[in-house]
């Protein structure tokens, strides 16, 4: 573990946004994920597939989803600083064809321990604007 | 399911072989723009000794483990009717190209309501020294059947 590029502790506060992005998700972008991942799960790329499960339609691997969320705090914490990530999937994303889904991302600062030099980090991920990840946390190791 | 599958354990497996071509590729997909994940110079400006990984590419490594809890007859998960309840990541320390990581999936629970039953599993990766490296939580909500 390093310490060259924490964040610092000094100045953040509770209820400080540290990073937001909006993330058009498309089938390309399904598509790329089930490649770098290996996740090919068919409900994730396949209309029929995904109907007879059940599904309003081809929906976003909740893994995207996650990942997308990481690299918004990574954002501000710098890469390989998220010591822990957690979050439930409470709400499928379906992806159009044509089309994209818009997601939302704020990165919120929900709490700060300053003797253990971490910050844990909210993250609201939306879209339409309801909830697409429920509980989603991530604890940051500060300089 | 088999609610007695509590307590399996499989592995270790065959080591992953992080590479740099698989970070860059994985960064690509989940949208992290730092050029540590890009380029073992920046990846070295901030203090690893190599391209370092994003925070849920884990997850490459830790699905693989999973899979052997997924297809054993004797769990019985139907993977048409999975839904991936939740996820949780902690890192010991950060996932590097040149890692070579070997893995163990414990089923630590296996509980069912209203017609579905999650099963919770637990994979730990280590390095090469049999170090910890990552552990990763996953629950998967499965629908059980008509029948």
């Amino acid at each position: 573990m390093t310490a060259e590029n924490r964040p610092g502790l000094d100045g953040l506060e509770v209820g400080q946004v540290v990073a937001e992005r909006e993330v058009e998700v498309t089938r390309d972008t399904l598509v790329r994920y089930a490649g770098a991942s290996g996740d090919f799960n068919p409900i994730h790329y396949n209309d029929v597939v995904a109907a007879s499960a059940g599904l309003p339609g081809v929906i976003a691997h909740g893994m995207l989803t996650m990942g997308l969320a990481a690299s918004v705090v990574e954002e501000w914490a710098g890469p390989g600083n998220v010591q822990d990530l957690q979050t439930r999937f409470s709400r499928p994303i379906p992806v159009p064809n044509p089309g994209a889904a818009v997601v939302t991302f704020t990165a919120t600062v929900g709490a700060i321990d300053a003797e253990a030099r971490t910050a844990r980090i909210d993250i609201a991920a939306e879209l339409d604007g309801q909830k697409v990840l429920t509980k989603a946390q991530a604890l940051v190791s500060c300089a | 399911m088999n609610t007695e599958a509590v307590g399996r354990a499989y592995g270790p497996h065959e080591p992953y072989e992080v590479t740099r071509v698989k970070i860059r590729e994985f960064a690509d997909a989940v949208d992290a723009r730092s050029f540590a994940h890009l380029s073992e110079e920046a990846a070295r400006a901030e203090g690893y000794a190599d391209v370092v990984a994003p925070t849920t590419f884990a997850v490459i490594i830790a699905q693989q483990a999973e899979f052997h809890v997924v297809v054993d007859p004797e769990v019985g998960v139907d993977f048409s009717r999975v839904v991936h309840a939740d996820e949780r990541f902690t890192h010991h320390r950060p996932i590097v190209a040149g890692d070579l990581i070997s893995t163990t999936v414990h089923i630590d629970a296996i509980k069912q309501r209203a017609g579905i039953s999650f099963v919770t599993t637990r994979t730990e990766l280590a390095d090469a020294d049999g170090a910890p490296v990552s552990t990763v939580i996953s629950t998967l909500a499965v629908r059980e059947g008509d029948a």
